[in-house]
């Protein structure tokens, strides 16, 4: 039943796009393989795609928001790229607030970002 | 189109498939893209508070009439858990007695027009929530 998502590495970057709507467990493993690519690669940084996804609930908005947070105690940025603009509104109606995150419209944008926080 | 669907809450799987069907009934009923989302997010949200606090229970999808002929999607969320003693706080944001923010019932509260709860101690909660389109 639990869904594996793919962690790829590019350079210093792991990109990991969350291609299906994912069960609370499936959400919780891809929270621990991040964390744990990120410590054998010695990421500076990770995108997470979401812009497949229709909804992020309060469950998903917030392990994707201690995610960040873990991540930059091990020296990584996360950037969350492509949320849809409904999905946005409704995270915002429903009282999430995804303060530890980094955003960017699209993966391009997402690259560009992390380039720029590493250079300073 | 079928006018009422029951999804059984019993696993995480669950969740995924009454968010999915919430999200196909409303977009069969016509209900546009911002509140399709408001309507999953609800479904996700509600049927999680289920399997976390009572383990299983049910959630029935019905589309409803008004007296003006609008046309809504109800969502009930029924479970035999141990119930909550003080609804009122339990609609205040930030509560939880479980992992979580506390955003489920205040957050879907929220994101639909009508909102109904009823909870006896040890016998159960049932939520009602309903979606007019505009």
């Amino acid at each position: 039943m639990e869904t594996r998502v793919p962690i790829l590495k590019i350079k210093d970057f792991l990109i990991v796009p969350i291609q299906v709507d994912l069960d609370d467990n499936s959400a919780s493993r891809l929270q621990h393989d991040i964390l744990i690519r990120t410590e054998q690669t010695g990421a500076r940084g990770v995108i997470i795609d979401i812009s497949v996804l229709d909804m992020v609930d309060s469950y998903l908005g917030r392990l994707l928001g201690d995610t960040a947070q873990m991540a930059q105690l091990m020296d990584a940025h996360v950037v969350l790229t492509g949320m849809q603009p409904q999905v946005a509104l409704t995270l915002v109606e429903l009282g999430l607030k995804l303060d530890n995150i980094f955003t960017a419209l699209d993966m391009e944008s997402g690259l560009e970002l992390l380039e720029t926080l590493l250079q300073n | 189109m079928e006018r009422t669907r029951n999804i059984l809450i019993e696993n995480e799987h669950d969740i995924v498939l009454c968010r999915r069907a919430s999200r196909e009934m409303a977009r069969e009923l016509g209900f546009n893209l911002v509140d399709q989302t408001r309507i999953t997010t609800t479904a996700s949200e509600l049927a999680r508070n289920i399997f976390e606090y009572a383990n299983h229970g049910e959630v029935i999808l019905e589309s409803v009439t008004d007296e003006n002929g609008i046309i809504g999607l109800k969502l009930i969320f029924q479970d035999n858990g141990p119930g909550i003693e003080d609804t009122d706080l339990a609609l205040g944001e930030g509560w939880t007695s479980h992992r979580g923010m506390g955003l489920g019932l205040p957050g879907s509260k929220k994101l639909m027009d009508d909102f109904t709860i009823e909870s006896t101690k040890g016998v159960g909660t049932t939520v009602t929530v309903i979606k007019w389109q505009k």
